[in-house]
């Protein structure tokens, strides 16, 4: 099944996707790119400064979900990544709660801004996770909720009065957190993203690195890379929907050298060689989050936040969610893809999660 | 306006957390921009103005650049229109622009109609969007929007008053695309006349209603200068391409006897504001202008029209799947009832040819057994002659062989006769 990101994006390839002119009475001619010289200083270049404005007024919807064995680290992680106390830690649960019997889905919004950029940060826990002692199809609950959220903004967008802005509650991003063994992948964490990476963009993570060694590390990344490709699980940035060379070569580096990312998280801060830095302090010395010699916590965090962030809301919405839709919309049997709106069906929602695309 | 979406979320229970550090998504923007920026924007322009009133010269004017195209001539039968697109670059921003004028607008003898092409254009790039929009596999994030977002309109300089067909055409447009109205070849309008026809436009376009485009006033940054823009609509504009020495400059102007016009002077005409307000400050608005409103209005009647609604009469939430099953059901039905008449009748037909086919092969039949009758007494005449002739033939051979008999006899009988005289002459 094709996902239709095209590889590169010419003016040839635009102006072939101009739909057919309709009969109409005046038939415009089809489009023809000319390039014209341009003689003196337009002001075309000022839509930038214009967009960014607009976006900057807007604010942004950003969800990320955790998902991974209790006690991995993943809200310590969360609150690093984002500078805040965004997730409640499970310590800090109350002691009569006890493991939840079934995986539970918790979303917990907030606001931030920096820099006046207001974001809505969304981190979507998972409790329970792989914490039974039957864990088949614990990631029924997660899938399934994924499927709720791109099933709400596909009916916003269907509504025939729709808002202006459909608030979008659809993860945008799965940390998936590796138990730091330094042999290889269990079969519950090969299971799990072999199902989920093709309905949401999965990063996985190897959480508590600072119980390997350097040469322990970059075997079992090197181990866990292979065992990923060997069974065919595509995590992001999906080397499908690179979309020019220069994207190619820096996310093949990332691909190939630094994922997954051997994390380690903190929200306490320590004093070192003179400046305040968030670290881990233990009898061996203050392993240090932001030192990418101690671990590839800042590299983390400037993959998602810094330079991939719009990436991960854009793969979601024009492919992930786009997949979903057509399946969605195609799902009243046989009809051919492409088809106009006249003659298709929206389904009832299925009692169980959407079976993922082949 | 957004800025209080996020607040109102805020008020539905999420928290605003403050930061301890920097975390870096204030790139957020900058991403965002160079992905579109690698993408490319696209802007469409629409012209509508009669004949002659210098809309291909003012958007050479605008883009700096000579685009393509002969001069329309005053003879058209109908209104057209004529669309190009061109890719301009600007250090490094690609710009897919498409303009699309309008020919032999306010030439014709009967204008009644005139509007209709212009509007049916419109409708009909938004028709385009919808339905890529409403396809099940669908690739919106690199699909060519020719929707209009900005629409000129070019009065012409009697600097009386509008014309009826100018006020005509702009209350069918104002609902489906932004319009703009400009004075066009302003210079042949002196600076008093100008302001006394200025007012009157807007006092006009007022009174009857027509809902020129505002340029937007909430963002403190532009709200200013767009204030004091909205007050000095409509612009009176002079387009012109050949550049002219001024000064120790080379300007673009028009040379009279009188003295020269320059078309960047902002004393002499309203070319600049036009340029600032179109292109440089809101570009981004206008698109989504287009987009958030014009597109929704539209999307929403033609839904409605089509039968699809969100709440039925009794204000119960349809939800929109029933809707589409009803659609589906009616649909499928009619398919099969067009289906079962096509069968019926190719039925039909089959059984006439069959009818046919067995005529005609009795009829075969029956020739053919004539044919063999004929065949069989034709057999049995002939075989009649045949026996008279073996019985003649039969007859013959008898008389020969009684003939040769007799023949022999008489030979026999004479040779007997030897014999029997040879007897008695031995005896």
């Amino acid at each position: 099944m094709s996902k239709g990101l095209p590889e590169t994006r010419t003016d040839a390839a635009m102006s072939e996707l101009v739909p057919e002119p309709r009969p109409k009475p005046a038939v415009p001619m089809k489009p023809v790119s000319i390039n014209p010289n341009l003689l003196g200083y337009i002001g075309i270049d000022t839509i930038i400064e214009q967009m960014r404005k607009k976006t900057m007024k807007t604010g942004f919807d950003f969800n990320i979900m955790v998902v991974g064995q209790s006690g991995l680290g993943k809200s310590t992680l969360v609150n690093t990544l984002f500078k805040s106390q965004v997730s409640r830690k499970a310590s800090s649960w109350n002691r009569e709660e006890k493991i939840p019997k079934t995986v539970e889905i918790k979303a917990i919004g907030h606001v931030i801004e920096e820099g006046g950029v207001k974001m809505k940060l969304t981190v979507i826990d998972t409790p329970g996770f792989g914490d039974q002692i039957n864990n088949e199809n614990c990631w029924e609950p997660i899938e399934k909720y994924i499927n709720e959220q791109y099933e709400k903004f596909l009916k916003e967008e269907v509504n025939i009065a729709r808002k202006k802005r459909i608030p979008d509650t659809r993860v945008h991003c799965c940390l998936y957190f590796i138990s730091p063994t330094g042999h290889s992948l269990r079969p519950l964490d090969l299971e799990f993203m072999k199902h989920l990476s093709k309905v949401v963009n999965i990063i996985p993570v190897i959480a508590k690195a600072d119980t390997m060694t350097l040469e322990e590390k970059s075997e079992f990344k090197q181990r866990v890379r292979k065992e990923l490709e060997v069974n065919g699980i595509e995590f992001y940035p999906q080397k499908e929907f690179d979309e020019d060379l220069e994207d190619k070569t820096e996310n093949d580096k990332i691909r190939q050298e630094s994922m997954p990312f051997a994390v380690v998280g903190s929200d306490k801060e320590y004093q070192v060689n003179g400046k305040r830095v968030l670290g881990r302090k233990t009898p061996w010395g203050i392993i240090e989050v932001e030192n990418l010699n101690h671990c590839e916590f800042a590299l983390l965090r400037d993959f998602v936040i810094r330079t991939h962030l719009q990436d991960l809301k854009e793969v979601t919405h024009n492919i992930h969610y786009e997949t979903y839709r057509a399946k969605r919309l195609n799902d009243n049997g046989g009809l051919p893809p492409g088809e106009g709106l006249l003659g298709t069906v929206l389904p009832p929602v299925p009692a169980t999660p959407c079976p993922t695309a082949e | 306006m957004a800025a209080t979406d996020i607040a109102r979320q805020v008020g539905e229970g999420c928290r605003t957390v403050p930061l301890a550090g920097h975390v870096g998504f204030d790139s957020l923007p900058d991403q965002l921009v160079n992905k579109s920026v690698s993408q490319g924007f696209c802007f469409n322009i629409l012209c509508v103005g009669e004949t002659g009133l210098g809309k291909s010269t003012l958007m050479d004017t605008l883009f700096n650049t000579k685009f393509e195209g002969e001069p329309a001539t005053h003879t058209q039968p109908g209104v057209q229109l004529r669309s190009n697109t061109y890719d301009l670059q600007e250090s490094n921003v690609g710009l897919k622009l498409t303009i699309v004028s309008t020919v032999g607008f306010g030439d014709q003898i009967n204008k009644e109609d005139s509007y209709k092409p212009i509007v049916e254009f419109i409708d009909a790039q938004f028709e385009a969007y919808l339905q890529e929009e409403l396809k099940i596999r669908r690739v919106l994030h690199i699909y060519h929007d020719s929707r209009i977002h900005a629409c000129l309109y070019f009065i012409a300089p009697t600097g009386h008053s509008l014309k009826s067909l100018d006020l005509v055409t702009m209350k069918k447009l104002d609902s489906k695309v932004n319009i703009i109205p400009i004075i066009a070849k302003s210079d042949a309008i002196s600076k008093s006349e100008l302001t006394k026809f200025k007012i009157k436009i807007t006092s006009e376009l007022v009174s009857n209603g027509v809902q020129i485009y505002q340029f937007p006033t909430d963002d403190e940054l532009v709200a200013e200068i767009n204030g004091t823009m909205n007050a000095h609509l409509p612009f009176a504009v002079i387009g012109s391409t050949e550049e002219l020495k001024i000064g120790n400059k080379m300007m673009k102007a028009r040379q009279y006897p009188w003295g020269t016009v320059q078309v960047e002077n902002e004393a002499h005409c309203d070319f600049v504001k036009l340029r600032e307000m179109l292109i440089r400050i809101n570009m981004e608005d206008l698109r989504e202008q287009t987009h958030s409103r014009h597109y929704e209005l539209y999307r929403r009647c033609k839904l409605e029209e089509m039968g699809f609604k969100d709440t039925d009469p009794d204000s119960k939430p349809f939800s929109l799947q029933e809707t589409y099953e009803a659609k589906r059901n009616e649909f499928l039905g009619e398919l099969q009832k067009k289906e079962e008449e096509m069968r019926q009748m190719f039925v039909q037909r089959v059984k006439e040819k069959e009818a046919e086919l067995k005529e005609a092969e009795k009829e075969l039949h029956e020739k053919f057994d004539r044919l063999k009758k004929l065949h069989q007494d034709e057999k049995k005449k002939l075989e009649d002659k045949k026996k008279s002739l073996d019985d003649e033939m039969n007859a013959f051979k008898q008389r020969k062989t009684a003939a040769e008999l007799l023949q022999s006899q008489g030979s026999q009988a004479g040779g007997a006769q030897t014999l029997k005289r040879d007897k008695e002459k031995k005896n």
